[in-house]
């Protein structure tokens, strides 16, 4: 681990403007300081905002929620309107990670966490997201975790958070402190792919502060499901991953949004997926179908081709379970 | 007075039987553990000696060349660093178990990524660490060859007895199958460690290491320098599994540190450290032929096995060892080749040879079986040999068919699914498995001092002293079992010694071997004691009833304080394999049952539920012995559904070097295991009747689980580890 300055954020603003001149934000430190110890990340100055107040979830005016960026991974999956109206939300946060991790993740540092592609993490191997221009060493190398959607050939790697699955599907936004002060992203905008700057996640500029995530009011009547799909029961990424909210007009699907992990270097939303299911009974032919136009431009680098069948049962096993009427669970 | 014996005849007369003190086989507490759990149990890195400088090894990142430049300037100019060393006596890797002297040494010819070839010793760990991440260094590189398969290979043993070929020709019913096990590593929860620090020519090394009087040697052959200037402290262990079995690069490396910087410096492996410079158990690719007659004997029994290492190194996996002995076969043949890799070092991880080598066999019998129309557990039975089916020696004690019986009652094995594929629960496939377990048990030469004195308030007390160590897995206690056993005191009144080189030299934690080896020595030393105070009271040793501080014979009454009113009483006890280790066959058996069930969907596989049943002659201690059986089959749990250490084809750089990507099984991958242990005595394996048990519960766990999973599904994977990957294309559901 390299030397670093370390200082506590007074507000957003002055955490914003740290992070202006090359301060590196920690949050729960859970990623970010694995990744100093291995000297993938080496900031010379951190910038500490945990004492922000920036705890509490709230309800908005117009019905939805506010979640401040430092609520904890825990109490935000133990939150009781979450749990009630949010459910793909507290299901894809207690499907991530473990107790402990959780306790002191955070909502923002979790949507900000890096990949974890193995080869990111060796400094020894190239790398472009580490060392743009080093190379991608995953490409030919071992890719079971990688991406299969979106790739470039200067990057394969996923982006690991279930967190930000759920919140894909809810159409979330992003409340941001930045340099011109503050403004919010949607999900949809928030992430990026690797195209052939991949060493960049997402979409911050420098010297943005996360200050909330903003979910919209709750749909009526919908059943959630999160499935993730692993090779253990418990602490490890997902392998592939899918968000689903539905809503049933008797047997014909009224509205769906499906959110999936693990394919690709973010949360993936098809519109033309959901397009295709809307008003539709769930045959095998409309499941096909939806699966088929999900994975049309998959491509898969050996070790990861087993995800696309993958995606594919996983995908209609979940709107199987999505897209049943009867009670809402 | 001390008593050497040499186990050249069976130890019939079970003197522990005849113990009335009651402590032997009890599930009683480890008298460490609560140091453990309070912090106060010092391990390794602990030590906190005053002036402590911190090193942190450097690894070469590249697998096979030669270093030409090491950038060490730049490193010693940064702050806080002390010095970048780098001594033509670093160690290559660590030395195997028992090898007594010095691995191959020399850190400018690199064979495998991973391999330590600096040094950077400073003030703090963290500025070290940071050095040793910004060491450069330039090197010459040469091929490496990663891939076993297409490496040059060297043979290992080969045995050919009668005919195997013909006999799969006129069998009535065959398998010949390949199967594959990765690479695994040990992932002891306390990474390797060493301090050192030199008073003069005397060294003093507190390491985490398993088998002190080999580690001396090594040590001392390692440094250039004599055995008797090494003092070697390791009395807790937080796990070894095998990779703390031989002296390793980082006790080497703190000890040269500590004497050029005549200050004590501690060594600390990181995670990665431990995966790509501690032993890993080799890959294994293992072709099985089993060929049957129609009343399902086995006529031919063929076990071939391509095992990998590097170069200079002895050790091969041995995955036939256990296959030589446990099914009858006249047409035999088992072979291991040995590929030599730019990789790890292969050695002894938990049960080497029988922990890949018992699952595969008995997933090969139970593909088997199921060719024949048989139940799994009949074919077995069919086939125990009367005797070594290649030495033509009897078994001492074989507990396999009482085992298999056990398990199959209390699991329930006669309403098992009996259709592969055929039970089904909503999205999962039910399937239920078993599989045999079968280790090789020995002794080795070990000895021990105890001496009953008078505690500060009058009362007797036992003091047991052995460089044998704990390795968590309940020295401690059981060693104190035998000494209280022996001599009449409760545990509270017996203290044991262990880890200190400068005691009594044991057999050290390894191949199962500890707790006969160190307590037939304490067993013996107690014998010794028990005739020392039989003289004195002018008694027949055999008549004296040694029971709660009190010694009996007759109408003669004596408490203990009054027998040792003169003075302690000290013996040392050595025992030493003999003649039984060759004529007749010792192995320590069990079964396992397993129901899983697997997601049709996704190729999830969850384990339901697993009973294990273990013969392992005597047991000391009914909680340690039972936590050692949970402890293998949760190994078992790993080696079929999720370890494998992955090296990158390209560069041998491994790529899940950490415990977030080598997947260990966690909480919720175990369902409640069931433990039975049989009652037994092997008068054959030592004078305690013991055989190992640290193992046995790991061989041919995975082989069960695996052979549920086929059960479950009709898919017949034989790639370990079964990830759902390799399921998906078998599975009916799209
Ligand atoms: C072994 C292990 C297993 C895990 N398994 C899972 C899993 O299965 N699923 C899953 O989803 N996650 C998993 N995680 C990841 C975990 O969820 C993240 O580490 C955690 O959410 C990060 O939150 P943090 O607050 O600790 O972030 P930090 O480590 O503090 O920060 C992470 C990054 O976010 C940036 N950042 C933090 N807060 C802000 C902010 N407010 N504005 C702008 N940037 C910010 C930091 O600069 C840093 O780059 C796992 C982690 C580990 C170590
Ligand atoms: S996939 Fe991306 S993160 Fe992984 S090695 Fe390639 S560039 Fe780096």
């Amino acid at each position: 681990m390299k030397p670093f300055d370390y200082d506590r954020a007074k507000d957003a603003t002055s955490a914003s403007a740290a992070a202006a001149k090359g301060a590196t934000i920690i949050a729960g430190g859970t990623n970010l300081l694995d990744l100093m110890k291995l000297e993938v990340m080496a900031p010379d100055r951190l910038i500490d905002i945990t004492r922000l107040p920036l705890k509490e979830i709230t309800r908005t005016s117009d019905g939805g929620v506010r979640i401040g960026a430092l609520v904890s991974n825990s109490d935000l999956a133990a939150d009781p309107t979450i749990r009630t109206n949010y459910a793909v939300l507290s299901r894809a946060l207690l499907a991530g990670a473990s107790g402990q991790l959780r306790n002191k993740a955070t909502t923002g540092g979790n949507l900000c966490q890096r990949t974890r592609c193995y080869y990111f993490y060796d400094t020894d191997m190239p790398c472009n997201k580490r060392a743009p221009g080093s190379g991608c060493h995953a490409l030919e190398g071992f890719n079971r975790i990688h991406a299969i959607l979106g790739t470039s050939e200067a990057c394969i790697a996923t982006h690991p958070s279930d967190m930000a699955v759920a919140l894909r599907a809810l159409d979330a936004k992003i409340e941001i402190e930045g340099s011109g002060g503050s403004r919010t992203i949607g999900m949809e905008g928030f992430y990026r792919l690797p195209g052939d700057r991949p060493e960049l996640d997402n979409t911050l500029q420098s010297g943005d502060v996360i200050t909330a995530v903003m979910l919209p009011a709750p749909v009526t009547d919908a059943r959630h499901v999160y499935r993730k799909v692993r090779d253990r029961a418990s602490y490890a990424f997902a392998l592939v991953s899918v968000a689903a909210v539905a809503q049933m007009d008797g047997d014909k699907i009224k509205e769906i949004a499906l959110a999936f992990g693990g394919l690709a270097h973010m949360p993936w939303r098809d519109g033309a997926v959901e397009d295709l299911l809307r008003g539709e009974r769930l045959t095998p032919a409309v499941l096909d179908a939806a699966a088929d136009k999900l994975l049309a431009d998959a491509k898969s680098f050996g070790g990861n081709d087993f995800k696309i069948p993958l995606a594919r049962r996983t995908l209609k096993a979940v709107l199987r379970e999505a897209c049943t009427t009867g009670e809402r669970t | 007075m001390n008593k050497v014996f040499t186990m050249d005849a069976p130890a019939t007369s079970r003197r522990l039987d005849d113990m009335r003190q009651g402590l032997v086989g009890k599930p009683l507490d480890r008298p460490d553990g609560p140091f453990k759990v309070t912090g106060t149990a010092t391990y390794a890195h602990e030590w906190n000696l005053d002036g402590m400088a911190y090193g942190v090894l450097v690894r070469a990142p590249f697998a096979r060349g030669t270093i030409t430049h090491i950038g060490r300037e730049d490193i010693e100019a940064m702050a806080g660093v002390l010095r970048v060393i780098t001594d033509a006596r670093f160690l290559r890797n660590p030395a195997q178990g028992t090898a007594d002297e010095a691995p191959i040494q020399g850190p400018t010819e690199v064979f495998y990524l991973g391999q330590p070839v600096a040094l950077v010793v400073a003030e703090t760990f963290e500025a070290a660490r940071h050095g040793a991440q910004q060491l450069t260094m330039k090197w010459d590189c040469k091929t490496a060859v990663i891939d076993p398969e297409t490496a040059e290979t060297e043979e290992g043993e080969n045995l050919e007895q009668g005919d195997l070929d013909a006999a799969m020709k006129a069998a009535h019913a065959t398998v010949d199958a390949t199967y594959h096990t990765p690479c695994h590593t040990s992932a002891a929860m306390e990474p390797h460690c060493s301090t050192a620090v030199w008073e003069g020519d005397e060294l003093t090394l507190y390491g985490s290491y398993q088998m002190l009087n080999y580690n001396i040697n090594e040590l001392a052959d390692s440094l250039g320098i004599d055995a008797a200037n090494i003092h070697m402290r390791a009395p807790y262990v937080g796990g070894g599994f095998g990779s703390k079995l031989g002296i390793a690069p980082e006790a080497v490396a703190a000890a040269i540190a500590a004497k050029e910087l005549d200050r004590p410096v501690v060594v600390a492996l990181s995670r990665p450290q431990v995966f790509e410079t501690t032993m890993r158990r080799s890959e294994t690719t293992q072709r099985l032929r089993l060929a049957a007659d129609a009343n399902g004997k086995l006529t031919g029994l063929g076990h071939e096995a391509l095992v990998s290492n590097l170069e200079g190194e002895t050790f091969s996996e041995p995955v036939t060892q256990s296959t030589h002995f446990l099914y009858a076969a006249e047409n035999r043949k088992m072979a291991i080749n040995i590929a030599r890799l730019n990789k790890t070092c292969a050695g002894s991880v938990r049960a080497p040879g029988e922990a890949v080598g018992m699952p595969t066999l008995e997933n090969a019998m139970d593909e088997l079986a199921e060719k024949l129309g048989l139940d799994p557990i009949d074919l077995r039975k069919r086939n125990l040999p009367e005797r070594h089916p290649e030495e033509d020696i009897p078994y001492s004690s074989r507990k396999y068919a009482e085992a298999m019986d056990t398990g199959a009652a209390h699991f329930g094995w006669d309403k098992r699914n009996r259709t592969p594929g055929g039970l089904r629960e909503g999205e999962w496939l039910i399937g239920h498995g078993m599989a045999g377990a079968s280790r090789v048990n020995s002794i080795g030469e070990a000895s021990a001092r105890v001496t009953l004195s008078r505690a500060e308030d009058g009362s007797a007390l036992a003091t047991v002293e052995t460089d044998m160590t704990d390795i968590g897995t309940g020295t401690y206690a059981v060693l104190s079992q035998v000494a209280g056993e022996m001599l009449g005191l409760p545990m509270a009144q017996v203290i044991t010694k262990l880890g200190d080189s400068r005691l009594p030299k044991g057999a050290g934690s390894g191949g199962s071997w500890g707790a006969s080896s160190s307590g037939s020595a304490v067993f013996l030393a107690c014998e010794a004691i028990r005739s020392q105070i039989s003289e004195k009271l002018g008694l027949r040793e055999e008549e004296l009833e040694m029971k709660d501080s009190e010694v009996t014979s007759g109408n003669t009454r004596r408490t203990l304080a009054e027998v040792l009113e003169d003075g302690p009483i000290s013996a040392e006890g050595t025992i030493k394999p003999g003649d039984t280790a060759d004529d007749v066959n010792q192995a320590s058996y069990g079964a396992y049952f397993c129901e899983v069930a697997v997601n049709a969907v996704t190729g999830e596989t969850r384990l339901r539920r697993m009973t294990g049943v273990f013969g392992a002659g005597r047991i000391l201690n009914e909680k340690t012995a039972t936590s050692q059986c949970y402890g293998g089959m949760v190994w078992g749990i790993g080696m079929a559904l999720t370890e494998e250490m992955v090296h990158d084809p390209r560069d041998g750089h491994i790529v899940n070097h950490d415990l977030a990507e080598y997947h260990l099984p966690v909480n919720l991958d175990m369902p409640q295991l069931d433990v039975i242990l049989l009652d037994e005595r092997d008068d054959w394996a030592c004078p305690i009747q013991t055989k190992g048990i640290g193992e046995l519960g790991f061989c041919g766990a995975a082989g069960a689980i695996v052979n549920a999973i086929y059960n479950a599904t009709g898919v017949r994977i034989r790639d370990y580890p079964v990830t759902l990957d390799k399921l998906l294309d078998g599975l009916p559901e799209d």
